[in-house]
């Protein structure tokens, strides 16, 4: 797993709800077999004016100089941040493999969806939880002619940003510990084996049918 | 003390370790594969030289990305290639590993979660996950199932457990009786329009009352499918004579003494009386009307009778733009009726609606009518392959195609529009599907959620009707 510990960074402030996983990266991209590759087509359909469809040269269609992603200004940005809900919908893991391609650390929201924020942390990206007051502040200062850059640090548990801007947010501690070690979940779950086995001994007796 | 919830009891019958972290390993008793989500975790599990733990616990198939038009003719005739090289690839992987996959074109083949419960892989108080959300579908059975990723997907293929959290328990009770014509997709979509889209995140919800328990297995589907819609991965439904009767005789399920045995201990897979929820709703089954989506999520719904809200009524600048920006994408007007709603498009299918109950129902609408010249398109994908040979059994087809509808193999086809089922820009779709996001059902398309009956209704109609004034 990446790891995560801290990232200073351009804030990039898609001001919505509910932006779920088809807009995060559209169905014609999931056909591909490799986890790679997503992160041209991050926000297809508001990034591009005209239809994207895998194996074609993105670099030729027509940017929509209205999506704020499309500001050079945000050349580089690494910290995305979006109103409530973020990520609902398809459990499709392709929407944290496009953020992160994309370039992006960590996600600043009020809420995820639940598949959303579990297949981020196996991706490195740390979905930040505020709330609706401290974002509302931060969208207000990311509207200004230079954008917001803040600090966000997994230890301390805070993001940090310009005129003294300090909060906290919170996270459970396994998944803290996943990303601040880059854990390999499968292994660890692998140390456990006696005790998968032990546990399918009980119920083979106990609900047969199932086995 | 208080009792058990009936995800409690799935949780506790399932914990192979409850972690010092507040992590926990649950075993899965049922996975299950398509060819969307497995191929990376596939090439990560053998990457890292390992073997998948538990052959037996896995079920495959292909459902996302296949044709719907003449799949007797085989993979290799698939025209997309990065279609066939995705179907075929789990084909590769199934056969090399030794996993049970019903292939495209095998009868047995078809939507995920309709072959699961079809075939009996799905059972009562088993825990069974998917990298698919809707895997809530499976919930109906009594049984814990919900949506992973990719990366859990591959934890599972490796240690048959997965690193979870316990959600927090909700209990949504629907009274009823429920009136004519308002069937389980009406009572799913007014739950989701009272709770939002995220008025379940963080929940495992449970379904009760009247309004449930008098629903077949089919509607109990439809229900536990679109649970996710309301932010919750897990939906579920108590187990009843109803549930043992659908599962008996089933291909995968239990025979014998083993059935004896399964029927007395599933008896328990329902809440204690004295369980305590974090969360309970309460429904009246008796108010819900016919349900229309009219904007680009779940919860942007109303009765048939009602009308698209006006964003200038609304006080909270954040709801109001989103109201505003869903209004501009869907090219409807503030205070339009529901019923005026054009359309381009029907699509009768997905995981939500296409088994054999929802295409009587909309073959029962569609009998002796026709198609409305107005529309472009009207589809039914049946969904599996064992529903369209029944349906076609019973003349159903026949029905379809006499009013001037396209009868189709089955797939997840115009519900997410990986294949060649999609709309156009700026089409209206009159949908039995699950989501109406922007660009769902293809890039600028217009999805409207609906039953069964009522897209069959908007198809002969041409734009939305009030199906129970039809029956």
């Amino acid at each position: 797993m990446q790891q995560f510990i801290s990232e200073k960074g351009l804030v990039v402030p898609i001001d919505r709800s509910n932006i779920d996983t088809d807009q995060i990266i559209p169905k014609q991209y999931l056909k591909s077999i490799k986890r790679t590759g997503f992160g041209v087509n991050l926000f297809d359909d508001w990034r591009y004016l005209d239809p994207g469809e895998p194996g074609m040269d993105h670099s030729a269609r027509r940017i929509n100089p209205d999506f704020v992603l499309n500001d050079s200004k945000f050349n580089g940005a690494t910290l995305l941040m979006a109103r409530d809900n973020f990520g609902c919908g398809s459990s499709r893991e392709h929407a944290p493999w496009a953020l992160v391609e994309y370039g992006f650390r960590a996600v600043i929201a009020e809420s995820y969806a639940d598949i959303f924020y579990n297949n981020s942390f196996k991706n490195g990206l740390l979905p930040v939880v505020l709330a609706a007051k401290e974002l509302e502040y931060l969208f207000d200062k990311s509207l200004g002619d230079l954008p917001l850059e803040l600090m966000v640090d997994l230890p301390s548990q805070t993001v940090k940003g310009p005129d003294g801007f300090e909060t906290r947010f919170e996270i459970d501690s396994f998944r803290k510990t996943c990303l601040l070690d880059g854990l390999d979940e499968i292994g660890l779950s692998l140390a456990e084996a006696d005790g998968i086995r032990a546990y399918e001994n009980t119920q083979r007796q106990r609900t047969p049918w199932l086995f | 003390m208080s009792g058990r919830t009936l995800y409690d009891k799935l949780w506790d019958s399932h914990l192979v370790s409850q972690r010092d972290d507040g992590s926990a390993l649950i075993y899965i008793d049922r996975h299950l594969l398509h060819e969307v989500t497995s191929p990376q975790a596939f090439e990560g599990l053998s990457l890292a030289g390992r073997k998948p733990w538990r052959l037996d616990a896995n079920l495959a198939t292909v459902d996302h990305n296949v044709p719907t038009t003449n799949q007797a003719a085989g993979v290799a005739a698939i025209s997309d290639p990065v279609s066939r090289l995705q179907i075929s690839t789990l084909d590769d992987n199934c056969d090399e590993l030794g996993i049970t996959q019903f292939k495209m074109a095998d009868l047995r083949a078809g939507i995920v979660h309709v072959i699961g419960p079809e075939q009996g892989a799905t059972l009562p108080g088993m825990t069974v996950v998917c990298g698919d959300s809707h895997t809530a579908t499976h919930g109906a059975f009594g049984a814990l199932a919900h949506g992973i990723g990719t990366s859990e997907v591959e934890h599972v293929l490796a240690t048959q457990c997965l690193v979870t959290k316990k959600m927090k328990n909700m209990l949504v009770t629907v009274t009823g009786p429920l009136g004519l014509g308002v069937t389980a997709k009406d009572v799913i979509l007014s739950i989701i329009g009272q709770i939002g889209t995220a008025g379940g995140t963080g929940h495992a919800i449970e379904f009760a009352g009247e309004g449930i328990q008098s629903l077949s297995m089919e509607g109990r589907m439809t229900v536990c499918n679109m649970a996710i819609e309301a932010g919750a991965p897990v939906g579920l439904i108590a187990v009843d004579q109803t549930t043992i009767d659908y599962v008996e005789g089933r291909p995968f399920a239990p025979k014998n003494e083993d059935w004896l045995r399964a029927v007395e201990v599933w008896a328990d897979l329902a809440s204690d009386s004295n369980a305590v929820f974090d969360t309970e709703i309460t429904i009246d089954g008796g108010l819900i009307e016919p349900q229309v989506t009219w904007g680009t999520n779940p919860e942007m719904v109303t009765g048939i009778k009602g009308a698209v809200p006006n964003p200038a009524g609304i006080v909270d600048p954040i709801q109001r733009g989103s109201i505003e920006r869903a209004l501009n994408y869907m090219g409807l007007k503030g205070g339009q009726s529901i019923e005026s709603i054009q359309l381009d498009r029907v699509f009768i299918g997905s995981c939500t609606n296409s088994r054999i109950e929802d295409l009587r129902a909309a073959a029962k609408v569609v009998e002796g009518k026709r198609v409305s010249d107005s529309l472009i398109q009207a589809i039914v994908v049946p969904g599996s392959g064992l529903v369209k040979a029944q349906a076609e059994k019973e003349g159903l087809d026949q029905i379809f195609r006499a009013a001037g509808f396209e009868w189709r193999d089955p797939g997840c086809s115009m519900c997410l529009a990986m294949n060649a089922d999609k709309l156009g820009r700026g089409e209206h779709c009159a949908s039995t599907s699950n989501r109406n996001f922007e660009g769902r059902q293809g890039a600028g398309g217009r999805s409207h959620l609906v039953s069964p009956a009522m897209a069959a209704a908007a198809a002969i109609a041409g734009h939305f009707v009030d199906v129970r004034e039809w029956i």
